[in-house]
């Protein structure tokens, strides 16, 4: 395949599967329609990404996208964790192929859309122009 | 390739039968000269290439060797059918039918034909990749010069009634193509009784050489050149021949007419304890295609709430190589064409896998795949958001 080694690794062994049954927030992105669907959960402490997991029904870009936000989220701030974009997750796993970055690239925002679940729930207004990119791209079908 | 390697992917591409290469060594190594040539040199090149075409000829049960004419392959023999006819034939009609699970290699060509006035219309299959002959019949007019439906689907394993489409076509006066790449050597195509005027001929999926292929054309066929030069191949295909090549795909003729029932035989048990084997043991895994009119060596399956490309990867990294008929493992990203024709929803196409044998597998494949194959579904329903709690 033409995924790197890294890509590879992730997917192989995938870090943080499953879901946070008590979770703060739920983030829930793409459609499998298009190949891939991605749940990602947080659990927060003190402003914290103390933990996060995921489910993913996809490629492998998909599932090891999806492993590394894990990884890089962690232990983060909730203002940081909202800074990481898809490149960021694309060049920690030392890239993807052209064709994979757009529809399987779904973690950054999988954890978007969880970070602004668990705001809504704690009446927390989100930052301004934060948005989820790949709710607004369609897959041709 | 490791010794250890599990190759169930036949279908996309195939093993040159030894036998093949040893059959051509002499042509690249010691023989030479151009077939065109009266010189002796030349000679022995040209009777080489003929008893290729008979070779051919016979396989098919075609009239005479000369209906056979040798291209690069079935993608230019698709190309070479459906230009050629059309645009000899314009004077007659502009309407082309085909069905909605041909190759690529057939779809874009007539994409293109739509430039230059022809109108194309796809008939529907039904869930098995079976031809509706009633729409078939509905669909062809008076203005309709040819019909072109694949003689077995590549992917889905699916065998057309193909004596019955002829019927219906050569009752409208139109003539029959058919790509014949997933059948001929796999199964017995017998190019008169089943009527066929036009048939693609693949040369690697019958363990043959890559880089050729044929076209038949039955005598009396009208059909104009694709490629145009010094007029070799009876004006019909240009170029000098590709004599190895077909020597190796004439040598891979031979082999089929002697073993091709043995394969068949072979293959089909062993698709069978593979499709048996995975519907048994796996729950939400369905067969894609025809339960009885289908390929011997091909076993394709769909398991819900995973996604093809995982599956492939998953099991590569069990070595074993399959195809999936999921939008992330195509160029294009959509998936399966066949798969959707036949009505499956989108969600469930994603999970295909297609498991193509050939005369290299043996038994232990199999085992060896249904050895690993629950693990893996199993591992990637439990990844999946999809996954009902009571199938985790």
């Amino acid at each position: 395949m033409m995924y790197s080694q890294k890509v590879m690794d992730h997917f192989r062994n995938p870090r943080n599967v499953g879901e946070i049954k008590d979770a703060d927030g739920i983030g829930k992105v793409g459609n499998p329609v298009c190949g891939d669907l991605m749940w990602i959960y947080i659990k927060v402490k003190d402003n914290r990404l103390e933990d996060v997991k995921f489910k993913t029904f996809g490629c492998g870009a998909a599932i090891a996208t999806s492993s590394m936000i894990t990884e890089l989220a962690k232990g983060k701030t909730i203002e940081e964790a909202l800074k990481i974009t898809r490149q960021d997750v694309a060049d920690a796993l030392d890239g993807l192929p052209p064709i994979k970055m757009h529809c399987s690239n779904l973690a950054a925002d999988g954890l978007k859309a969880a970070i602004l679940d668990y705001m809504k729930k704690k009446g927390i207004k989100p930052p301004e122009g934060i948005k989820i990119e790949s709710e607004t791209e369609k897959c041709d079908i | 390739m490791s010794q250890n390697i599990v190759y169930m992917d036949y279908a996309s591409a195939s093993k040159t039968d030894p036998r093949v290469i040893e059959a051509m060594l002499p042509y690249m190594r010691e023989y030479f000269g151009n077939p065109s040539s009266p010189h002796t040199s030349g000679l022995k090149m040209k009777s080489a290439l003929e008893d290729a075409r008979a070779s051919v000829a016979r396989l098919i049960n075609a009239e005479k060797p000369s209906e056979i004419i040798f291209t690069s392959g079935a993608t230019e023999s698709n190309n070479m059918a459906l230009r050629g006819v059309a645009f000899r034939n314009k004077d007659r009609g502009n309407h082309i039918v085909a069905t909605k699970i041909e190759h690529i290699s057939i779809l874009n060509t007539l994409k293109y034909l739509t430039k230059f006035g022809f109108e194309v219309t796809y008939v529907p299959v039904d869930g098995y990749g079976l031809v509706d002959l009633e729409a078939l019949k509905n669909t062809i007019n008076d203005k309709t010069i040819l019909v072109t439906v694949g003689y077995a689907n590549n992917e889905v394993g699916t065998i057309q009634q193909i004596r019955e489409i002829s019927e219906i076509v050569h009752s409208k006066n139109a003539y029959l193509h058919t790509d014949a790449t997933a059948a001929v050597g796999k199964i017995p195509v017998d190019v008169l009784k089943d009527g066929i005027d036009l048939m693609t001929i693949s040369s690697w999926d019958m363990y043959g050489p890559y880089g050729i292929g044929a076209l038949y054309i039955k005598k009396g066929t009208r059909i104009e050149p694709l490629i145009i030069g010094g007029g070799q191949e009876g004006g019909l295909r240009s170029g000098t021949e590709n004599v190895p090549g077909a020597v190796g795909m004439g040598k891979a003729s031979e082999l089929a007419i002697a073993e091709m029932s043995f394969d068949a035989r072979r293959l089909s048990k062993m698709r069978d304890r593979l499709i048996d084997g995975i519907l048994k043991n796996i729950p939400y895994s369905f067969l894609n295609g025809h339960p009885t009119r289908r390929l011997p060596h091909n076993a394709n399956v769909r398991f819900s709430f995973v996604e093809g490309e995982s599956l492939v990867l998953s099991l590569d990294m069990e070595g074993i190589a399959v195809s999936s008929g999921s939008a992330c493992s195509s160029k294009t990203l959509e998936p399966s064409h066949v798969l959707i024709a036949m009505g499956i929803p989108h969600v469930e196409a994603q999970g295909s896998l297609l498991m193509s044998l050939g005369r290299f597998n043996r038994d232990e494949d199999v085992e060896r795949v249904l050895e690993v194959l629950p693990r893996i579904i199993k591992g990637l329903r439990e990844m999946s958001p999809l996954t009902p709690e009571e199938v985790r």
